[in-house]
């Protein structure tokens, strides 16, 4: 076995933390450790938080951690941020709001940019996940950006997933139903101590009524106050309880199946798009059709297609 | 993909003027850098542990309390101790110019004053970078 990979098993945090850059990095050293750890994986329960900016996503998962930590269970957290399209930085902030996890053994904390990639999650998600889960972590919590609408990528990958909302939302509730209003399995009103809680949850719970009048489950709307840690231990349960409902039926292998589909669909696409982009067989005759296109000497699908003819031949 | 240089900022210690520290994490975001932003009070065991879990290659640290000779020089100890002297670790704040060679001594490569254009800071930890 890879040398990273058997130290990934046995919990070593900076191993962990290398295997996360080299995967990050779509590096050939990653791919060899994560076929190594995977037969490994599948033991962690997977955590989705998901919500707008600013409703309290990190501070929320900060509280739910401790929580876990008091039942004795490890935590991973991978936290992500946006990446800017205009320089390929990212200022990565949510460690702010975990400050007090920092020393905990049993917690490992990583921030990932997205890098490019749209949807709320980053690429190298899916090998995070399995990189903590392998590393013997009990619950793996994935904090998405802070969404808008459509980024509900969240749902691929996690067992449990929270949208997080905040009092005073009002009718921008009715604008985001369409999206991320579809996805929770669990909706969580966080900031309960402000005002406007009441009406924000009977918002939701109509939505709720509407959506779920035909299946079997109701999708519970918890109030959480992160800052004041009330309504941590009801979060806890309530997640608990859907772990359960997945496990009674066949779901909970229907979501796992879903998770393992994106995360090959993604490695396809990664590779396909590093072989099209990156290998100097390809490199010049992509710029050269771009700039054919814009000469209108070739129209975008013919050059679709002598790119991809190459290869699907 | 192209490896990012990857930037813890933090600041020790007990002084809340987190301003300078804020323009330099966004400094190096716009040089294309992924900035971990630690943020205030953090102690050299806080730092370090999360320069682990970040994976990170340099580390910046901010500090106008005064106390930059025991703060700063405690980090790079303990990345000593833990053998992790491939992190870079640079600093800035209001610090004296006659302290500066025993921090770069003790290890604090870049040491950056008031006033320093943050391009110089960029330049720097590119140049610098040991990972």
């Amino acid at each position: 076995m890879n040398d990273i990979a058997s130290k990934v098993l046995k919990g070593d945090p900076r191993s962990i933390a290398r295997l996360i850059t080299l995967a990050e990095n779509s590096s050939h050293e990653a791919v060899s450790a994560m076929k190594d750890i995977h037969s490994h994986t599948g033991n962690a329960y997977v955590i989705g938080v998901t919500g707008v900016m600013g409703s309290g996503k990190s501070t929320l998962i900060s509280e739910l951690t401790h929580e876990y930590r008091k039942q004795g269970l490890e935590v991973g957290i991978i936290a992500i941020d946006p990446t800017s399209p205009f320089s390929g930085g990212a200022l990565l902030g949510d460690r702010v709001r975990m400050m007090e996890l920092a020393l905990d053994e049993g917690v490992f904390i990583r921030s990932m940019g997205t890098r490019g990639m749209l949807g709320g999650l980053t690429s190298a998600v899916y090998d995070a996940v399995e990189i903590l889960d392998a590393s013997g972590k009990d619950v793996v919590i994935v904090e998405t950006v802070g969404v808008g609408q459509a980024e509900v990528d969240v749902i691929k990958i996690a067992d449990t997933t929270l949208v997080i909302l905040v009092p005073g939302l009002g009718d921008s509730i009715q604008a985001i139903k369409a999206g991320i209003m579809e996805i929770a399995d669990i909706y969580v009103v966080n900031k309960a101590d402000k005002p406007g809680v009441d009406q924000t949850v009977a918002e939701i719970e109509s939505l709720v009524n509407i959506e779920c009048s035909n299946m079997g489950r109701k999708t519970p709307i918890l109030t959480t106050s992160a800052k004041e840690s009330k309504g941590i231990v009801e979060l806890t349960q309530e997640i608990k309880k859907h772990k359960e409902y997945l496990e009674k039926g066949n779901e909970f292998e229907v979501q796992r199946r879903k998770r393992y589909e994106a995360e090959l669909i993604e490695i396809i696409r990664k590779r396909l798009m590093n072989f099209i982009f990156d290998e100097s067989t390809f490199k010049g005759k992509v710029e050269t059709l771009i700039d054919q296109i814009g000469k209108k000497e070739v129209d975008p699908y013919t050059a679709a297609d002598e790119i991809l003819g190459k290869i699907l031949k | 993909m192209e490896k990012k240089i990857r930037v813890l900022v933090a600041k020790p210690g007990l002084d809340g003027h987190d301003r300078g520290a804020k323009v330099v994490a966004r400094a190096l975001r716009d040089a294309g850098m992924e900035v971990i932003y630690a943020g205030l009070h953090q102690t050299a065991e806080m730092i370090v542990e999360t320069a682990i879990q970040e994976d990170v290659d340099v580390i910046a640290l901010s500090l106008l309390s005064g106390a930059h000779m025991t703060l700063f020089v405690d980090v790079t100890k303990l990345l000593k101790d833990k053998n992790m002297e491939d992190v870079l670790v640079v600093g800035g704040g209001v610090i004296p110019k006659e302290d500066i060679p025993a921090l770069k001594k003790a290890g604090i490569a870049g040491v950056f004053g008031p006033g320093t254009p943050t391009d110089d800071i960029v330049d720097f930890i590119k140049k610098n970078v040991k990972k």
